[in-house]
């Protein structure tokens, strides 16, 4: 299991590496390579050229403006896990890194790199389809701004360009109080989930749904947001039978049937996940059912 | 003296260079000028072969050589492999081809071999070696394997059976006529493997002239290893050495001679440059020999108080496309299935399929963990009917320590009836009960429920025979330089073989263990010897490291009263001194001793003295010591989403003497933990065409630490009466109830929905499934 | 073949070598630089018997190239005792709670709990267990490993309070 030949290219700026990207064959980007790097070793994926963003500059970091929180797509996922800033505005993502792989390999994973991999069962993608978040993409060509909606196109596949290099990921913040929750069901500790849910709630004093967000992972391509469920909550005062029906309205979903789950199994953890999730939600905004 | 060594939980000897990073695992081994072996493997499960290309291949820069089966030496060209363990009842016997030839039967099959600068290259290469499949028909699902309309797993076969026989004794028919009650369940078991952290591997490594091959493999079984290879490439046996340096578990599979450990070799003398290959985890998914599928149809006939009138069935086994071990698997689990019940009649009808995948051969357990898992099921299931206490009806049934030795009615699979030496099974299941606080657990579910949540328990006992032959030698040496040399044919894949011997060594000759000097693998060494499997170690070469130490210690004695002109009865031997009890305390030193003993050039030795201080000893069993025991498991069950969380395990288990405990508590603790993964989390699947599916870690999945707890385990020793130090074997029986009494303990923390399981791996959706099958999801909606 | 310059320090010493693009760090560390001790049991990441620091943070080796790490300091298992012949803390718990027995993840489970012990000095056994799932073993079931790094965190602790 060695990865065919390659070449390696280490750019210092983003025009350096967009700049590869335009000129050479079959090149790939190369982040943290906790997803590409096993392909690769499996001959699965076969590149002649690998660009690696690790020494590119201002591609990490992580900064809160107004209301959008901005995470540079090399910054690592164990960066973010233990980010003061992801923790108090974007709580549904550091919740959602507990179940990202293990520590081993948050230390090298980004969240760019996941973004492009685009697994259908990946959670830091379904943050971003909770959050509505803007992906924000570099090429020689110039930048362009893709809403998360149109960001997964297809099984492993993304609105990314061959040319293209993810390089930031803008997230609209809730308001503070929101509730949040991300519940996923998995084998084992840090494996893939077989289905995820990721709830976010903003609740009036009473209780009344102001703005609700559920999305899933696991089930399609890619992540999917609920909007049937989400109409369901939204103006209703939150209590355990609004829970149950805005999760009943998931079994609407066609899900995707492998070796690890059976389409049934996987319509059925959805509803469970997705009630838990909301019910969890919530609780964080003191509405307990 | 100094502490006794033996019974205590005496430090690995192991220990510091593997945690310095100076193991030497085969991988490590790095000569001058040495290729690197890539394998090219049959992408189908079933194909005749047509013309095989390697020209692009070879023309690759650092390739060296392509080698297909027509390149190896004689007689492994043509011949096929042997079989290690031959028996009447196979039907078909058939071993592979080192290379294939002409067919190939399963996926990962090797075809040729690539010979390069470096793996990465060799990987490179077999990419351009073009190989003409005509793909066959395969046989995929082994239950269908022996209906008439079945493909053929072998284009020369009339069907796929490999073998039928029976094992019975008693009148069970008789006794199922006239039974009150008679229950039956299908049990379905499905394939997993060993998946040892380290893969296979072998470097070989020939001399100049060719004298002498030298051959590291990463087995269980170096001697083993050697007559094979002698017979392969029609060597005499002197001229071929096998070292089993630091091999990274084993569990079964590394037992096993395979294709690559002739080939490699083969190709090292063609091209007379040291030669390595290193299995990757994908070619171990494919080519590193698994264990199971099977299918159990079992009945149990018993009076109105639950006890056990008969048990009959039917047992179908895959095989897969080779029976490189004979039909050992189904024979083991045929006479495990009775364990510690009085069971009067019993049958069993075992078929034995063949189908187009890797072959089944021994893995952890060996057959056991599935006898096991059938026969509690059915205790379990007389329990539910009769509405007894599950412990009830096992104490019921239980052979009691009595009636030892107690002869089962069935013949073992190493020739000897089948009777059980010495064991307490009453005693370990109330052990285990009173770790579990089992009398408490009734009022811990009611607590549980009303906190809505499912907590369950289950119960596993087994007998499993270990120890087996044929024997195992320990030369036992004292040095010149006053240390003790150990050299044996036993093996060490992580057992603390060096340590146990050298606790016995210790303490028998009166040495310190730290001037032990341990070789163990290495055929070198001693010239017979047999290796790792069938928790055998401990009773083989343990019983014989006692017997050769005791002799050295005789010579020692003697030899140190002569030159102290002393009687024999007056010398002490400890710490690597003999003393005089007598006088001014004379003595000498093992040092001086060794010296003393090889003699002065050109005088005779006394009469009655023989060269050095040194004695090899081949101790061999009578037969098989039985080991015992009882595990209790409490587990939490979400019904919702079907996760299963083991929340206490307890083992009482009976390996006769303990030798050192903390290696023992290591054995049970880890043979646990992959009973787990069968009972809940290993499955190795395969398409209908045969192709594997689940051919990486993250696919197949193996416990992490959040999966296995740390288990209480007592201890219950009846020594075996069979060898001399009253031990038996220990290496399996941690894994070998945990499937029955975890799936026992799932399946009572929904007992009020009254679901049923009788599967390994017992995984989530089917846990979903059953409870939608009694539409339970009407009641729990409430507490989702 | 595509070949680049790196430099990088091992176990605090320095390595300057050519090496081919696709060169994964766990083969030039056992291939090249002779140090062997890191294992190598799956090459996609799972088994985390290859894990090493790289500038203190464990990472597959399986999973890095060599060209990644140029500029960077390496620590492996051989860089962990205090001198020849001796073990740390750490190693001394693994072998004083059978800690490991055929040794071939060991190496993984020492730099997994190496960075866990620095960063968090009173983990928990929960915590253990968790930063633990990205080492497999096959023999031990854990049980020994757990109680080894909840000794060997006790022992520094006392170390570090005296």
């Amino acid at each position: 299991m060695k990865p065919a030949p390659f070449d390696y290219h280490a750019p210092r700026s983003i025009e350096e590496a967009a700049g590869l990207l335009a000129s050479l064959d079959n090149a790939k980007v190369l982040a943290g390579g906790q997803s590409l790097v096993p392909m690769m070793n499996f001959r699965y994926v076969i590149i002649d050229h690998i660009v690696d963003l690790a020494k590119v500059e201002g591609l990490a970091g992580i900064s809160v403006t107004g209301a959008i929180l901005r995470i540079g797509a090399m910054t690592r996922q164990r960066d973010l896990e233990f980010s003061p800033e992801v923790a108090q505005h974007c709580p549904l993502l550091r919740e959602a890194l507990s179940h990202v792989g293990h520590r081993q390999t948050r230390n090298r994973g980004t969240i760019g790199g996941s973004l492009a991999h685009a697994d259908p069962a990946a959670e830091q993608p379904t943050v971003c389809a909770a959050h509505d978040a803007v992906i924000e993409i570099a090429s020689a060509r110039g930048t362009r701004r893709v809403p998360f909606a149109e960001f997964a196109v297809a099984f492993l596949t993304t609105a990314v360009e061959p040319d293209e290099i993810v390089t930031a990921i803008e997230i609209p913040l809730w308001p503070a109080g929101h509730g949040y929750s991300f519940h996923e069901f998995a084998r084992r500790r840090g494996d893939f989930a077989i289905v995820g849910a990721a709830a976010l709630l903003d609740l009036a004093p009473d209780q009344t749904v102001r703005r609700a967000s559920l999305t899933l992972c696991g089930i399609a391509t890619g992540p999917l947001r609920m909007t049937e469920a989400e109409q369901v909550l939204t103006g209703k005062r939150f209590d355990r039978g609004v829970a149950q029906a805005a999760a009943a309205a998931v079994k609407a979903i066609t899900p995707v049937s492998d070796i690890h789950a059976s389409a049934g199994y996987r319509r059925h953890l959805a509803e469970v996940l997705a009630f838990r999730a909301l019910r969890d939600a919530a609780a964080r905004c003191s509405a307990r059912i | 003296m100094g502490a006794k060594q033996f019974g205590a939980r005496v430090a690995r000897m192991e220990d510091p260079a593997l945690l310095s990073g100076r193991g030497r695992f085969v991988d490590d081994i790095k000569f001058p000028g040495m290729l690197h072996a890539c394998f090219v493997r049959s992408p189908h499960a079933h194909a005749r072969i047509g013309g095989i290309d390697a020209s692009a291949a070879r023309a690759l820069p650092g390739v060296h050589a392509v080698l297909t089966a027509d390149d190896l030496p004689a007689p492994m060209d043509l011949n096929r492999m042997p079989m290690l363990v031959p028996n009447p009842a196979i039907a078909a016997s058939l071993t592979q081809h080192c290379l294939a030839r002409d067919e190939v039967c399963y996926v990962g099959q090797a075809v040729a071999v690539v010979l390069a600068d470096s793996r990465y290259i060799a990987e490179d290469a077999i990419a351009l070696v073009e190989v003409e499949y005509d793909v066959l028909p395969a046989v995929s699902d082994y239950r269908s394997a022996d209906k008439p309309d079945a493909p053929r797993a072998h284009l020369t076969l009339d069907d796929n059976v490999a073998s039928k026989f029976r094992m019975a004794y008693g009148d069970a028919d008789a006794a199922f006529a006239s039974a009150p009650h008679v229950f039956t369940e299908h049990i379905w078991q499905h394939r997993g493997g060993g998946m040892a952290l380290e893969a296979r591997a072998v470097v070989a490594n020939p001399d100049a002239t060719g004298g002498l091959l030298t051959v590291w493999s990463a087995t269980q079984t170096p001697h083993i290893c050697r007559r094979m290879l002698a017979d392969l490439l029609d060597r005499d046996l002197e001229s071929i050495r096998v070292i089993a340096p630091d091999v990274g578990g084993g569990f079964g599979p590394k037992a096993i001679f395979y294709a690559e450990e002739a080939v490699i070799p083969a190709t090292a003398l063609k091209l007379r440059r040291p030669v390595k290959w290193t299995e990757d985890r994908r070619e171990h998914f494919m080519c590193a020999t698994q264990e199971r599928d099977q299918l159990w149809t079992v009945s149990i006939a018993v009076d109105d108080g639950g006890k056990i009138l008969g048990v009959r069935g039917t047992l179908l086994h895959d095989t897969g496309a080779f029976v490189p071990w004979g039909i050992i698997m189904p024979y083991i689990a045929a006479a495990t299935m009775p364990g510690p019940y009085v069971i009067p009649n019993y049958a069993l009808d075992i078929k034995v399929v063949l189908t187009n995948k890797v072959a089944t051969t021994p893995v952890r357990g060996a057959g056991r963990p599935q006898a096991v898992f059938a026969m509690e099921r059915l205790m379990d299931r007389v329990a539910r009917e009769l509405k007894l206490d599950a412990a009830e009806v096992r104490f019921r049934n239980f052979i009691q320590p009595q009636q030892m030795p107690y002869a089962v009615g069935l013949t073992f699979r190493d020739g000897k009836p089948l009777v059980y030496d010495s064991g307490d099974y009453p005693k370990a299941q109330n052990e285990a009960l009173r770790m579990i606080d089992y009398a408490a657990f009734k009022q811990r579910k009611a607590v549980a429920r009303e906190q809505g949540r499912f907590i369950g328990i289950g119960i596993g006992n087994y007998v499993e025979g270990t120890g087996l032959g044929p024997y195992e030698g320990v030369t036992v040496r004292v040095l010149p330089n006053g240390k003790v040399a150990v050299a044996t044919g036993a093996t060490n894949q992580g057992q603390g073989t060096r340590t146990t011997l050298g606790q016995i060594v210790a303490d028998r000759v009166g040495c310190r263990f730290e001037e032990i000097v341990m070789t163990v693998g290495d055929t070198a060494a001693i010239p017979q010897g047999v290796g790792a499997f069938a928790s055998r170690q401990a009773v083989n070469a343990g019983s014989s490291a006692m017997i050769a130490s005791e002799v050295v210690r005789t010579q020692v004695i003697k030899l140190a009263a002569q030159t102290l002109g002393v009687p024999e009865s007056d010398i002490d031997v400890e710490d690597g001194i003999a003393v005089a009890r007598s006088g001014n305390r004379p003595s000498l030193t093992f040092r001086e001793l060794a010296r003393l003993a090889q003699g002065m050039p050109g005088f005779s030795l006394p009469p009655g003295q023989t060269p050095g201080l040194e004695h090899t000893a081949y101790f061999t069993p009578p037969q098989a010591s039985y080991c015992s025991g009882t595990h209790l498991v409490e587990v939490e069950v979400d019904p919702m989403t079907g996760a299963v969380k083991i929340l206490n395990y307890a083992v009482a288990h009976d390996s006769g003497t303990i030798i050192n405990p903390m290696i023992v508590d290591g054995q049970i603790q880890g043979g646990v933990a992959h009973g787990i993964g069968n009972a809940l989390l290993e499955w190795m699947r395969y398409d209908e065409n045969a192709q594997p599916l689940t051919t990486t870690f993250a696919d197949y999945l193996i416990p992490m630490a959040t999966d296995v707890p740390t288990c209480k385990i007592v201890h219950v020793e009846s020594p075996s009466p069979l060898n001399p130090l009253g031990v038996k074997g220990a290496g399996e029986g941690g894994t070998i109830p945990a499937a029955a009494a975890i799936v026992a303990a799932a399946e009572d923390a929904l007992s009020e929905f009254g679901v049923h399981f009788a599967e390994t791996p017992l995984v989530p959706e089917r846990i979903i499934d059953a409870l939608r099958a009694v539409d339970a999801y009407a009641r729990l909606s409430e507490i989702a | 073949m595509a070949t680049r310059s790196i430099s990088l320090l091992v176990n605090g010493r320095r390595y300057e070598r050519e090496v081919e693009a696709r060169l994964t760090l766990a083969d030039l560390l056992r291939h090249e630089l002779a140090l062997t001790g890191t294992h190598v049991g799956c090459e996609h990441g799972v088994c985390g018997a290859c894990t090493v620091l790289i500038d203190g943070r464990t990472a597959r080796s399986c999973l890095t190239f060599a060209v990644q790490v140029d500029g960077c300091e390496v620590t492996t298992v051989e860089g962990l005792a205090p001198a020849e012949g001796e073990l740390n803390v750490l190693q001394q718990a693994f072998q004083d709670h059978h800690g490991l027995q055929c040794g071939f993840c060991t190496p993984g489970m020492l730099m997994t709990l190496t960075e866990l012990l620095r960063d968090n000095p009173d983990p928990t056994e929960s915590e253990v267990r968790d930063v633990l799932t990205g080492n497999l073993c096959r023999c031990t079931g854990y049980a020994g490993i757990v109680a080894a790094a909840l000794e060997a965190a006790r022992r520094l602790r006392v170390q570090q309070g005296s």
